[in-house]
């Protein structure tokens, strides 16, 4: 079982910017600059980053709501860009999605039952019987109760609509969910809840997880990776709990600086970065990161430093550690 | 010496459907800050926070009313002044930083002219003054070339540097106190770092007080000295911050820590059953014991009242503080 479920390679996605309908563009944003990464089944690998750094358009590829620029996506051993049509639609049945908010991503007009049946409707011919059987299993599997399927989604709290979400992502059998920001819109005392709920559906059906988040602490509590994303690249790859004890890239470092103290007398390593994150469309030569960066070398505004394995299954992009 | 703001037994209803459902999203809250401090109020959505920084500077809904209790800055209650005494308060003596800065600044006016207003108004300051003034405020939240910047439009910066001009506009009139209503949650984690750096720095030149409000411990941690835990319109708790921390008193505190995840460590998280209480139908008893992992007979039947911990804040749960001091439950 050491085959990855999803294996990304040197993925990249770059979208022209300007221009009008016959000039010519003004640039082009990479949005995602050949990140690779695998996902074991029942794993989870958490991919954190700041806003614009790519993790959205990295998760619309995974989705095959994208294609990519170039690069290869593999599920299962087999590289999606291959796929037939009938290929792909059973693709797209094992990899669903949870987004952020649960407020807009189910149909205020549907009744909750219809919202997670119309995943199975679409890609299984089960009879209307085995649907409504499959969807009360459903509820029941996420914690809420089989007669919710009556009712509409202004009628549950936002946590309970993210179960709801949940369970429509599971409905198809998926095998890979990503979780794009899934309890940042949700109280603090619900977060725990969903995070816990979360664990325990995959060690109860193996399922995959794509973690997107920008709360490190939430990221490596869920996942057993962690990737950290800066300006369409990934900067350093590790075992969440190798990462959280000794983080090695500036721009890693800065992160864990940055978030929260969980106690008032917490000794923290002050890192607070200068300026912001630069525009994708011209990013900065050499190390995206080096104008922002506090360890900065000569080097770093000349040549861009490749993610390299520095110990087993821990990779980094910096020239301090090559 | 009494206190810059102290507030008394605060209440404020909203009134719905004619006045038939009364919601008590602040129902009896005291509170004091003193110059210079930071105030933290935690609580999670709907539990009556942002309705206390609304009441402090008067800008309620129209369906909502202090019912009850008064507000001192420096012994004047606001809670009888006009609206127009009111507004020569508002900016030169209370300050507010709210959520979105795409909200609270306009995109039809220079940052100029929005960093210039109160100044113009609460200090009189015209021409030349007036300009070295705007200068030194957006040079103290760290606008890179303001003489340049001040003639921009809100949308022609990013997030960060919009909250920081909502810094400066708070800080133009000279307040005496600043409250922050979640000042960083649309901002990304190292530019909220920055922000909270320089919130702390400007408090240090200004000697300001703050009134923070947020959900997240973590901010609280880091910048307050006092802090209140709001839950369905009362305060439960209020300690210093390592008070707090160390030795939490309410069960709500102390499951709102419990639920949070640490970096490095793969505990279980502890979630908070249930739901927080319908505002508009608060039973008699306390409003936290159907989620509390303390509950006894007592708090079905009677609401706690509030008791002292010895000069260090207080605390609304009838579980006896001593055997608190004993050890976890």
């Amino acid at each position: 079982m050491d085959r990855p479920l999803l294996d990304v390679r040197d993925l990249r996605k770059h979208f022209p910017v300007g221009g009008s309908l016959f000039g010519k563009t003004r640039g082009v944003v990479k949005a995602v600059d050949g990140i690779s990464f695998t996902i074991k089944p029942g794993e989870t690998l958490g991919l954190v980053g700041e806003s614009g750094c790519g993790k959205t358009t990295t998760s619309k590829l995974v989705l095959a709501a994208e294609e990519p620029t170039a690069g290869a996506i593999e599920f299962d051993g087999r590289n999606l860009a291959e796929l037939s049509r009938a290929d792909l639609q059973d693709y797209r049945r094992q990899v669903q999605v949870v987004f952020q908010d649960p407020y807009s991503s189910l149909s205020p007009r549907m009744r909750v039952g219809d919202i997670i049946a119309e995943p199975i409707k679409a890609h299984e011919p089960l009879s209307s019987a085995e649907v409504r059987a499959r969807v009360s299993e459903l509820l029941e599997l996420v914690g809420l109760r089989p007669d919710a399927a009556r009712l509409f989604p202004h009628e549950f709290s936002g946590g309970q609509r993210q179960r709801l979400a949940i369970a429509r992502a599971l409905s198809t059998k998926a095998r890979l969910v990503v979780l794009d920001e899934p309890v940042s819109a949700l109280d603090v005392s619900i977060r725990a809840h969903i995070i816990t709920l979360l664990e325990e559906l995959q060690q109860r059906l193996g399922v995959s997880y794509l973690f997107i988040a920008h709360d490190l602490a939430a990221v490596a509590h869920v996942s057993q990776q962690t990737a950290v994303m800066y300006l369409g690249k990934l900067v350093e790859v590790a075992d969440s709990l190798a990462l959280c004890a000794s983080p090695l890239h500036p721009y890693t470092k800065a992160l864990f600086a940055a978030s929260l103290p969980s106690h008032p007398d917490e000794a923290r390593e002050e890192i607070v970065l200068s300026g912001e994150v630069p525009s994708a469309l011209n990013p900065p030569r050499g190390c995206s990161f080096h104008p922002r960066c506090p360890f900065v070398m000569p080097r770093c505004s000349e040549q861009e430093p490749l993610l390299c394995e520095v110990s087993p299954g821990r990779r980094v992009a910096c020239h301090l550690y090559n | 010496m009494a206190p810059l703001l102290r507030v008394n037994d605060l209440r404020t209803h909203y009134f719905g459907f004619r006045g038939t459902r009364v919601v008590k999203a602040v129902d009896g809250i005291s509170f004091s800050v003193e110059a210079g401090e930071t105030f933290g109020l935690v609580g999670e959505s709907g539990c009556g926070k942002t309705t206390t920084c609304h009441s402090i500077v008067r800008l309620l809904a129209p369906s909502a009313q202090i019912v009850g209790g008064s507000i001192e800055l420096e012994g004047e209650d606001l809670v009888k002044k006009s609206q127009a005494e009111m507004r020569r308060i508002r900016g030169r003596r209370i300050a507010t930083i709210l959520q979105d800065p795409m909200a609270s600044l306009d995109p039809l006016f220079s940052v100029y002219d929005q960093v210039a207003e109160p100044a113009y108004y609460h200090q009189s300051l015209r021409g030349q003054k007036l300009r070295q003034r705007v200068k030194e405020l957006l040079a103290a939240v760290r606008i890179p070339s303001p003489e340049r910047r001040m003639k921009d439009f809100p949308h022609q910066m990013s997030g960060g540097m919009r909250q920081r001009i909502v810094g400066a506009i708070a800080q133009a009139g000279g307040p005496r106190i600043i409250i922050a209503d979640e000042p960083t949650t649309n901002l990304d984690v190292t530019i909220q770092l920055q922000y909270l750096n320089l919130l702390k720095d400007l408090q240090r030149a200004t000697g300001v007080a703050l009134i923070f409000v947020t959900h997240n411990l973590g901010i609280v941690a880091k910048m307050c000295d006092k802090v209140a835990v709001m839950y369905a319109g009362k305060i439960v708790e209020m300690q210093s911050v390592r008070g707090l921390f160390y030795r939490p008193r309410h069960p709500y505190t102390k499951a709102l820590l419990d639920s949070i995840p640490k970096l490095g460590v793969k505990e279980p998280l502890y979630g908070i059953p249930g739901q927080p209480p319908d505002l508009a139908a608060l039973p008699v008893d306390c409003s936290f014991h159907p989620r509390c992992r303390q509950a006894m007979d007592r708090c079905r039947i009677e609401e706690p009242w509030q008791h002292n911990l010895n000069g260090d804040g207080n605390v609304r749960c009838w579980l006896p503080i001593d055997e608190e001091a004993a050890g976890r439950g």
